[in-house]
């Protein structure tokens, strides 16, 4: 059964990390659906968020490839029910007359926000799980999307779960 | 004590216990060879004819011996011409540490003389690589990168270290040999459920690969194969770990493999694997592999585990705990049935053989049973790749680990003689190098380190005067299009050949030279060279086409039926 899965990464935070990750994944011929990486509470680490889609055995060779390597020091398949996912999208539209009032009502729905505003653009903040900003993007498509970036997946888990075994209260 | 970066090297590597490295100076390492010059008291360095020679012979130390390979290279060219070298490491999984200089921090970046992004080159076929940006560094990364290459599944590390690193000045310290890394002991509800499935078996089969020579374990697996009555195969990699004659042993499975090892995995009902990974040259299409069979799958490394095929059990574990209490858990099994049909399978596969191979001309298999009388258990015994490669792995008769020395997963042409001269240096025997004429035209350069040496080898080129591993596929699936495969167009005399390098060479052209002429190449106390003629239309027989299955076995040539 093909599914989404969002696998958090603990690494050494050191120059090349992300491409060995990236590497790997390129080799083995494993495709990424959207990677974030970052610095986390401690400085010695990064924090690597991939998203991927596929089955579970695709997901578990990952864990275990992704587990060989050097410089990783944690890998965590996100528990999708017990989890927080959030990406956020800047999404530049076209302004006019005709479509702004229907921008600003879709903005106004999502609550989401206009960040930029020019007689002939604006442009959209919009943070969420990936379906709600799917959503938005589907709405707002026929009114013209001039540009669009987005930071793909981060995700934390609800509760006393902590991708960093070091970590205690 | 205070010490230059090239000093540390040296220092470092001799506490690692390295007694030998293989190498080529350069531009950027000279620093590191002049702290070499110094302590050549301590540690010998071999000079090859090419780097890629370098490290093959680190590669072929390693698997001799089970002991780290080490190689020196120099920046840009001397660094990637190692990369054939670390690749076959990988592919095999051999404990190597492969050292390159690069030019200093300052120029890094700048597209410098000789520079090269090595770390950035071999990133896909290293376990692990280091750029040493700071002297602080250096001792330690070297200790990890030992560390790394030997633990678990061993393989290759690289270790780029740029010139004003090995210029510059720290204290050195002197620490103990590093440990491997422990492996996780299996689980007792696996090896129970192991027990289970064996007991619950009626044919089993054991089919061990390369892990089983890493991990030591042949006593194991014979153990195991006597108690629970059950035959063993393995991969082209687990050779050597069981001796040919013993009466369980099938040989070889696979494209090449023996056909009562591969008919008889195919029928079994329990296959217990041990240390192999199930490449597509063992298994064919995966999807009729061993269709009848449930699978345990005994690995060190966890990520081989439903990598390939699906297993019903996959334990990552440290191989030769899990085999010594999976012994103990067992209970003594008879199979008269399965014996019954494994010797019949055996009877089949020694009247199939007597029937396609010749007995009026040299055949690769008289030669090597030739060369097998002169040759002691233990002698080292290297291949290049090919079919005499294939030969050699169905018809030597291997009886100690480590002594089957040839490149597996990668299947590296020109392997064999820089292999030749590591293995020679790892054990101080005699060896053997079966090579073709393809295969020794890639690396024959190395014919100069072979004298400069002395190495003992006896070169034993299997001459059919085409890339005959490939002719014989264009044979088979190309209607006999011998697109760039025939070699009778060159020109090289492989005795003058030897002659040129300063080493003896004989040449066997008739069948009743064949007994005489190896006996005065191994009754010569130096290198020597053999050109074989043999046959351009000899098969390597029997073969499972690429991504068959077991039904689609070729057991003779279309025109021998």
């Amino acid at each position: 059964m093909i599914e989404r899965f969002v696998i958090a990464i603990l690494v050494e935070n050191q120059p090349g990390i992300l491409t060995r990750v990236a590497s790997m994944f390129n080799r083995r011929g494993f495709n990424i659906d959207s990677l974030t990486v970052s610095e986390t509470e401690a400085h010695a680490y990064s924090r690597i968020t991939i998203s991927l889609t596929g089955d579970q055995g695709i997901c578990n060779q990952i864990i275990k490839q992704l587990k060989k390597l050097y410089n990783v020091k944690e890998v965590k398949v996100m528990d999708k029910e017990k989890s927080v996912y959030r990406e956020l999208a800047l999404i530049k539209l076209k302004n006019t007359p005709e479509t702004r009032q229907e921008i600003l009502s879709a903005v106004d729905i999502f609550r989401s926000k206009i960040v930029d505003f020019s007689p002939s653009t604006l442009c959209v903040e919009i943070t969420g799980e990936t379906s709600k900003i799917e959503a938005f993007i589907a709405l707002v498509e026929p009114l013209g999307i001039l540009e669009m970036c987005r930071t793909g997946v981060v995700a934390i888990e609800r509760g006393c779960h902590y991708l960093n075994s070091e970590t205690s209260l | 004590m205070i010490l230059s970066g090239a000093e540390i090297v040296v220092e470092t590597l001799i506490e690692q216990g390295c007694k030998i490295v293989f190498g080529y100076p350069g531009g950027q390492v000279i620093n590191l060879y002049d702290a070499l010059y110094t302590r050549s008291d301590r540690i010998q360095h071999i000079l090859t004819a090419h780097e890629q020679g370098a490290a093959h012979a680190a590669d072929g130390y390693a698997r001799a011996s089970g002991e780290v390979g080490v190689v020196i290279a120099t920046s840009g060219p001397g660094a990637t011409n190692l990369v054939t070298g670390i690749a076959t490491a990988y592919l095999d999984s051999v404990p190597m540490v492969a050292i390159t200089g690069n030019v200093p921090n300052s120029l890094i970046g700048r597209d410098s003389f000789q520079e090269v992004d090595i770390t950035g080159v071999t990133l896909p076929i290293t376990k692990h690589n280091f750029l040493v940006k700071t002297i602080d560094k250096l001792a330690d990364t070297i200790r990890e990168a030992f560390k790394i290459a030997k633990s678990g599944r061993p393989g290759p590390v690289l270790i780029d270290i740029p010139k004003d690193v090995q210029i510059a000045k720290f204290p050195y310290q002197e620490c103990p040999v590093v440990e491997k890394k422990s492996v996780r002991k299996a689980k007792g509800d696996k090896l129970t459920r192991a027990a289970q499935m064996i007991a619950e078996a009626e044919k089993p089969y054991i089919y061990f690969g390369g892990g089983a020579v890493t991990a030591d374990v042949s006593q194991e697996i014979i153990a195991l194969a006597d108690k629970i009555d059950a035959p063993i195969g393995c991969t082209m990699m687990g050779l050597s770990a069981v001796p040919v004659d013993h009466p369980r042993y099938l040989g070889m499975e696979g494209m090449h493999g023996h056909y009562a090892s591969s008919v008889s995995q195919d029928e079994a009902d329990l296959i217990i694997t041990i240390g192999a990974r199930f490449s597509d040259r063992a298994t064919g299409n995966v999807a009729k592999y061993a269709r009848k069979a449930k699978i345990i799958h005994i690995d060190a490394d966890g990520a081989e585990l439903n990598k390939n095929i699906s297993v019903e059990l996959g334990i990552e574990c440290d191989v030769k705990d899990a085999l010594q209490r999976l012994l103990m858990l067992v209970d003594e099994k008879q199979h008269p049935e399965w014996s019954a049909r494994i010797a019949a399978l055996k009877d089949a596969e020694k009247a199939q053989f007597e029937k396609v191979t010749a007995k009026d001309r040299i055949t690769p298999y008289a030669l090597i049973q030739e060369t097998a009388k002169h040759t002691d258990p233990d002698t080292p015994i290297v291949t290049d790749v090919g079919q005499h490669q294939m030969w050699t792995a169905q018809f030597y008769p291997f009886q100690s680990p480590r002594t089957f020395i040839s490149s597996g997963g990668l299947g590296t042409m020109g392997f064999g003689l820089g292999a030749a001269i590591g293995a020679a240096k790892a054990t101080g025997k005699r060896i053997v190098l079966f090579t073709g004429d393809g295969s020794f035209g890639m690396n024959l350069n190395e014919l100069a380190t072979v004298t400069a040496e002395n190495i003992p080898v006896v070169i034993i080129i299997m001459n059919n005067k085409v890339l005959g591993m490939v002719r014989q596929w264009q044979t088979l699936f190309f209607q006999k299009h011998y697109s760039n495969t025939d070699l009778h167009v060159r020109k090289t005399d492989f005795v003058k050949l030897a002659d040129a390098f300063g080493m003896k060479g004989f040449r066997i052209s008739e069948l009743s030279e064949l007994s005489s002429v190896i006996e005065q190449a191994f009754a010569e106390n130096a290198p020597v060279l053999v050109d074989v003629a043999i046959d351009q239309d000899e098969f390597v027989l029997p073969m499972l086409p690429p991504g068959g299955c077991i039904e689609d076995i070729i057991t003779e040539r279309g025109d021998q039926s």
